[in-house]
């Protein structure tokens, strides 16, 4: 019972890390990955805040999704999301404020990231907490690795440089374009090309597997 | 079971195959490129076999894995490879071309399917692309005809991949011609106001002032390539054309703030541009009026960014804006089919026959379909009705 227990929440984790990753399947939330993926820190700085208002508004939602009322659901929501972000907004500041100042607005827009609403109407407001806490901590962490693939691209290339580690030494030709917005764009893209082509290449081989 | 063979239109049997025509344009680039080399040594020879040499393997290996269209042996990405080290400074890292031709291939021809699909021509894309990337090492030209050029390279070309290219004025002060500044004429004009002499860019030869082939052999290539049909000549024409009009202009009301026409047209790569890159097949209108349009527009943008913005060169943002126009041009100016409207307009529901009237790079050997106009109209109750 509990084995199986444990499977079904392991699969429920491991859903938002690969098969349905935030950010390279379902490409929600691209607001803050375009803008906020310049360097590695700043990308898991963005992830981290995200899944903590993911897990905690996931949680309180699942909790409260017996005494709602249908019709002010989403406003019910938007509160609880904005009070984790507010506590988060506050914690980030208190912690480290060049970090605030390079994320920028975008902390306090986690409120409408739509991975968060959307997986609390879709999945916290339908399941007991631990398996809503689960699958939010699995849909952050992918979130998080999502960003991460992208502001650790953008940093070597952009800045030479891996967590604010020089990894070329002096007299690196910084790729300007891509700190740049268009950047954000062209790593993005060649990530979700990429993933396409994995998916494409295993369908192809499983059709032939079977013929 | 015969073999299927996925080609980009125009489906016309004709003499002239993709193939042909790109290998012409090969051809009449050659001239130009053996007048690059002579102007800057084997820096530019490196230049223009790495850059080409990266767009030929990009082409294979997106062809080999099916996502791209096409093969090697239509010249295609040999022309791109061409075009893009012209535009590059002679001196451009090694390194940098090569990703300048990886991106002008896979970014520019590759995602959107290989040849006749793409949307902007790859050889700007590439550039665009390393302009926005490396914006100094683009910008840094060395003086034409040094001593020495032949064997010895300029010092940026042979950075190190992913490093910074070496500095070249410390280079041309070890040469003593450190009073030879490497600035093109456009930069040199906008920045230091200085006005270039008319026959020194129209012939690149006197001097050692860092241009691109000379205009007037371009413009030759081109007309070989104009006269045997293997490009529009209205393009060109209109881009100039326009261009010149609109810096005429400006000259007129304001002699003492712009420089004349004729700087505007033979400076930069306005000629290079107009002739090679606008006229691109895939990328520009394929109706008459539609390329008029086509060229004014490019020509009017290159004057507007070339005067009012921060860059001293305007020619590929204008050609990748015309080409993004481009579908909205053929749009608005189909040509009037058979059965004109009282007004000259098309008449509704009118067919577009393929005729070489329409098209206007056309096959020599395309057959030209018939008008078939009645002679005598029947009249209204004369007309058969299919139930009668």
């Amino acid at each position: 019972m509990t084995t199986v227990a444990t499977a079904k929440n392991w699969d429920e984790f491991m859903e938002g890390i690969w098969k349905q990753n935030p950010v390279f399947v379902m490409v929600l939330g691209m607001c803050p990955t375009l803008a906020v993926t310049v360097s590695a820190i700043n990308a898991i700085s963005m992830g981290l805040a995200t899944t903590f208002v993911l897990i905690a508004s996931c949680g309180l939602v699942s909790m409260m999704r017996n005494i709602t009322p249908k019709e002010v659901r989403i406003a019910v929501y938007i509160v609880i999301i904005a009070t984790f972000v507010t506590a988060v907004d506050y914690a980030i500041q208190a912690i480290s404020l060049t970090l605030y100042d390079a994320l920028g607005a975008f902390i306090q827009l986690i409120v409408v990231n739509c991975i968060i609403l959307g997986r609390a109407e879709a999945h916290a407001a339908r399941n007991p907490p631990v398996a809503a806490m689960t699958n939010a901590t699995g849909m952050g962490a992918g979130f998080t690795i999502g960003l991460l693939a992208l502001g650790v691209v953008r940093e070597i290339l952009g800045n030479g440089t891996l967590f604010g580690l020089s990894l070329f030494g002096e007299g690196f030709q910084p790729w300007v374009i891509m700190v740049l917005p268009p950047g954000g764009f062209f790593v993005l893209g060649s990530w979700l090309l990429l993933f396409s082509w994995r998916a494409r290449r295993k369908q192809a081989l499983e059709a032939t597997h079977h013929a | 079971m015969g073999t299927v063979e996925i080609r980009p239109a125009p489906h016309i049997r004709g003499e002239r195959t993709v193939e042909k025509i790109m290998l012409n344009v090969v051809y009449s680039l050659l001239p130009v490129c053996l007048f690059y080399i002579y102007q800057y040594g084997i820096s530019a020879l490196a230049s223009m076999t790495v850059v080409t040499g990266a767009c030929l393997l990009t082409e294979r290996w997106l062809v080999k894995t099916g996502t791209q269209s096409g093969t090697l042996a239509d010249y295609s990405a040999t022309i791109t490879g061409i075009l893009l080290a012209l535009t590059l400074p002679p001196g451009f890292p090694l390194w940098m071309g090569a990703v300048a031709g990886f991106v002008a291939i896979a970014l520019g021809k590759g995602l959107f399917g290989g040849l006749g699909f793409n949307v902007f021509n790859p050889a700007l894309v590439g550039r665009a692309f390393v302009q926005a990337a490396f914006p100094t090492a683009i910008a840094t030209y060395t003086p034409s005809f040094l001593p020495g050029r032949f064997f010895e390279f300029i010092p940026s070309s042979l950075a190190w991949p992913l490093m910074m290219p070496a500095d070249a004025t410390i280079w041309l002060k070890e040469k003593h011609l450190d009073a030879l500044a490497g600035a093109t004429p456009l930069a040199k004009w906008k920045f230091e106001g200085v006005l270039a002499g008319a026959e020194e860019l129209i012939t690149s030869l006197s001097g050692h002032m860092a241009v691109g082939p000379s205009p007037l052999l371009i413009l030759a290539c081109g007309a070989y390539l104009a006269f045997r049909r293997y490009l529009d000549w209205r393009v060109p024409t209109a881009i100039l054309g326009g261009a010149g009009a609109v810096a005429w202009l400006l000259y007129f009301f304001g002699p003492g703030h712009y420089p004349n026409p004729f700087f505007m047209l033979f400076s930069g790569g306005l000629i290079l541009g107009a002739v090679y890159m606008a006229t691109d097949m895939a990328t520009s209108p394929v109706t008459p009026r539609g390329m008029w349009l086509y060229g004014g527009l490019i020509g009017l943008l290159t004057v507007v960014i070339r005067y009012y913005s921060g860059l001293p060169e305007g020619v590929m943002y204008a050609i990748l804006i015309g080409n993004a126009a481009t579908p909205l041009i053929e749009r608005i100016t189909q040509p009037a089919p058979f059965g004109k409207g009282v007004f000259g307009g098309a008449r509704k529901g009118a067919s577009y026959p393929l005729h070489p009237g329409y098209i206007s790079r056309e096959e020599a050997g395309a057959v030209t379909p018939k008008k078939r106009i009645l002679k005598n109209k029947p009249k209204a109750d004369e007309r058969r009705t299919p139930n009668s």
